[in-house]
């Protein structure tokens, strides 16, 4: 199908689905079974076999009628991480039961991956889950784990089988968050809010027909979410002096009386790498979509990173007396960070987590040297 | 839009040059010409200008070109950069975007052709944005003066010398041009006078201001292709030895204090590759934002190959230090590159204007 075939496709769809009356979640539901919420999906469901580049020719035909959308950034974890390892890995009745709700943001998920013992050495997880007749009890702790307490479901891996080597004995399921012995409490951190949580669990019962992939296979399957976490970054084309970059430019250039020499070639040493590396992300979307997949969404993650700190924590030192002040430590619990809208100081503080969350940036740096550049691996302790 | 990427007929472009250059110009022919009395190669560029039409590339066919453009060139000066080739790319390169912007057609075709060398007398290191130095004067048809530290003047037939405002053609016979000591061994500079010296008047006024301007842009964007190329040579060449070099029973490879600074340093890469991408594709496409992707490519690109040099260099270890190992050609190119155009301190002062910074 062509790029003018499926935009008029879409405008069939508004004529049948008025977009301003419709209300969204029925809109949404709509949306998704004519094949129109993610093109590259298979037909029946949400997609139309078609390549991912074309996604946009529906989003903008729809923008332009001012259709409600699924709040992507509220469902990002779903959209980014589940979705495409339930397509995978999943059975056709976890694709149908799971997948619609999920793109309508009916029911928000959430990833339970990491524990207290298992951060970087994510195979090293700890929690348990022991066959119990048609299901399996679950016990253990998991850790920063954003919308959990917003979440239905959880992707969650645990260890199956304590007698394998580490990578072989877990398995992958889907986690109810409403079941009993499920317990979801926030997780402050140094910023003064709780984007994340702690989640418990307590002999929580999961159903086998929530296990996705093959007994024993979830470190395999884990994989696949992982690998989508950093292809994930993508999205669209963001201009020049998008972000944080953005921001100092702005302050730099409206308040002169903060200006040093010094501070300026900082500045615009500052703007070149920021430029380079939405450059070199432009670089890597043109690859992805003419299907030319690279290793530079690591490259990508870890520039970002880096630049984040180091702007952030210049526009702190640029603006004096007001860097020494915060605006609010009371514990907040926002469904994404919003870094736009808080203090300098929060951008500072906020900025530390980006070379820790979603694979810090030494495990990055591993990943980049052995898996593009094929050095030996460290021997393993 | 793929403009960032490369295309089927310059991967082909590509592979064409570096066969040349695999064939002609291996590093120890490099290595070796140093240490004799003539560090270029001309028979080496007749192939490429002429065979393989390199030297044609961004010329229209109309005007005797190959009717390609500044992407295709620019991937001619990644490979170039790869080689650390001893020929007068760069020089030549100015020429072409100055006669470019000149009502001139016969020098244009002959350089196109492969059949001269031409280069434009000025400073390497004249900053990207800056006016041309005033130590040429002209006099009815003649020109008196002293440039120096000048690229590609040794090997070339012809020079293109800004002069009191306008541009004027000398042919290299009519000028005394004197060999300088260089630090980048690969491509020594040359000091230049002109003693009355017979001239042709390409372009006066504005169109001399322009002319000037596009062959600054066009070889600072060149430039930057051969810095990509050049860092790429030290990452790939570097792995390649961490890899099969042991100490401790084990390749040094696998240490992670070494895997961490290549991965660091092909981080910069992927970057350097896009941002040289983009100021070729802006270049080639006339681009208003031509001027600023300039400079960026230069302040980023600069200091790429610089580190990518140095790290060739130190993880190399001992045969690093040697005058045998070819790493200290590309870091005698690397950091002679980096000051070529401009630093990155000038260059980033220059952005800074243009963004209002």
């Amino acid at each position: 199908m062509q790029a003018h075939e499926l935009a008029a496709r879409t405008r069939d769809f508004l004529a049948e689905h008025d977009p301003v009356s419709t209300p969204a979640p029925d809109f949404l539901r709509a949306r998704f079974d004519a094949g129109l919420a993610w093109v590259n999906f298979p037909r029946g469901l949400g997609g139309l076999d078609l390549p991912r580049m074309l996604q946009p020719v529906v989003d903008e035909v729809l923008a332009g009628a001012g259709a409600p959308d699924n709040d992507p950034l509220r469902i990002t974890i779903g959209l980014g991480m589940a979705a495409p390892t339930i397509l995978r890995h999943g059975t056709d009745e976890q694709r149908r039961r799971w997948l619609r709700p999920l793109w309508t943001g009916e029911e928000l998920w959430c990833q339970l991956f990491s524990e207290p013992g298992a951060g970087s050495d994510l195979a090293a997880l700890a929690t348990r889950a022991v066959r119990d007749g048609d299901g399996w009890v679950v016990s253990g702790q998991k850790v920063w784990t954003s919308m959990a307490h917003e979440a239905r479901w959880g992707i969650l891996i645990a260890r199956s089988d304590p007698a394998a080597p580490k990578h072989d004995g877990i398995t992958y399921f889907a986690c109810d968050l409403t079941a009993p012995g499920v317990e979801v409490r926030p997780l402050r951190q140094l910023t003064g809010e709780a984007e994340f949580n702690e989640v418990f669990l307590d002999d929580v019962r999961i159903p086998d027909a929530h296990r996705i992939g093959a007994v024993g296979h979830g470190w395999q399957v884990a994989r696949t979410t992982l690998m989508n976490e950093r292809v994930a970054i993508g999205g669209g084309p963001v201009p020049r002096e998008y972000g944080l970059i953005g921001v100092l430019a702005r302050v730099w250039r409206d308040r002169p009386g903060l200006r040093t020499s010094g501070g300026r070639d900082e500045l615009i040493r500052l703007w070149v790498a920021a430029e380079a590396a939405r450059l070199a992300a432009q670089r890597l979307r043109e690859q992805l979509a003419a299907g030319q997949p690279g290793a530079e969404g690591s490259a990508v993650k870890y520039a970002f990173a880096l630049l984040n700190q180091e702007i952030s924590g210049f526009e702190l030192e640029l603006l004096g007396d007001e860097g020494l002040r915060y605006d609010d430590w009371t514990m907040r619990r926002p469904t994404v960070a919003d870094w736009g809208l808080r203090t300098p100081g929060y951008r500072y503080l906020r900025a530390r987590a980006n070379s820790i969350e979603g694979g810090t940036s030494e495990i990055l740096c591993d990943i980049i040297a052995e898996r593009v550049l094929g050095l030996p691996r460290e021997v393993a302790g | 839009m793929t403009r960032l990427l490369y295309s089927e007929v310059e991967e082909d472009l590509r592979a064409a040059v570096r066969k040349v250059l695999a064939d002609r110009a291996p590093w120890p022919a490099v290595l070796a010409r140093i240490d004799g009395d003539q560090q270029y190669d001309p028979g080496l560029w007749r192939t490429l200008a002429a065979e393989v039409g390199c030297a044609g590339l961004p010329v229209p066919l109309e005007r005797g070109g190959a009717g390609a453009g500044w992407r295709e060139a620019a991937v001619v000066a990644e490979e170039c950069g790869r080689a650390v080739a001893p020929v007068p790319y760069l020089g030549c390169g100015q020429a072409t975007a100055a006669l470019l912007a000149c009502d001139d057609t016969e020098l244009l075709r002959r350089l196109s052709a492969g059949e001269v060398v031409a280069t434009l007398a000025a400073p390497l290191s004249t900053p990207l944005g800056a006016a041309p130095a005033t130590g040429v004067r002209a006099l009815a048809e003649t020109l008196t003066g002293t440039v120096a530290s000048v690229l590609d003047a040794l090997p070339a037939d012809v020079l293109l010398v800004p002069a009191d405002g306008d541009l004027w053609q000398v042919a290299a016979a009519d000028a005394r041009i004197t060999p300088v000591v260089s630090l980048d061994q690969t491509r020594p500079l040359a000091d230049i006078s002109f003693d009355a010296a017979p001239a042709t008047r390409l372009a006066g006024g504005a169109r001399a201001a322009r002319a000037w301007t596009a062959a600054r842009t066009a070889g600072a964007v060149l430039l930057a292709g051969e810095q990509l190329g050049l860092a790429e040579w030290c990452l790939d060449t570097t792995v390649a030895y961490v890899k099969q070099r042991h100490q401790f029973g084990r390749p040094v490879g696998s240490f992670q204090a070494v895997k961490h600074r290549l991965a660091q340093l092909w981080v910069r890469l992927t970057q350097a590759r896009a941002v040289a991408r983009y100021a070729a594709d802006c270049l080639a496409t006339g681009d208003p934002d031509t001027t600023v992707a300039a400079h960026l490519a230069q302040a980023h690109c600069s200091e790429a190959a610089v580190r990518a040099a140095e790290e060739c260099v130190q993880l190399h270890g001992g045969i690093g230090f040697t005058w045998e190992h070819p790493a200290h050609l590309y870091l005698k190119r690397a950091k002679s590159d980096a000051i070529a155009f401009g630093t990155p301190a000038r260059q980033r002062d220059a952005l800074g204007d243009l963004l209002r910074l």
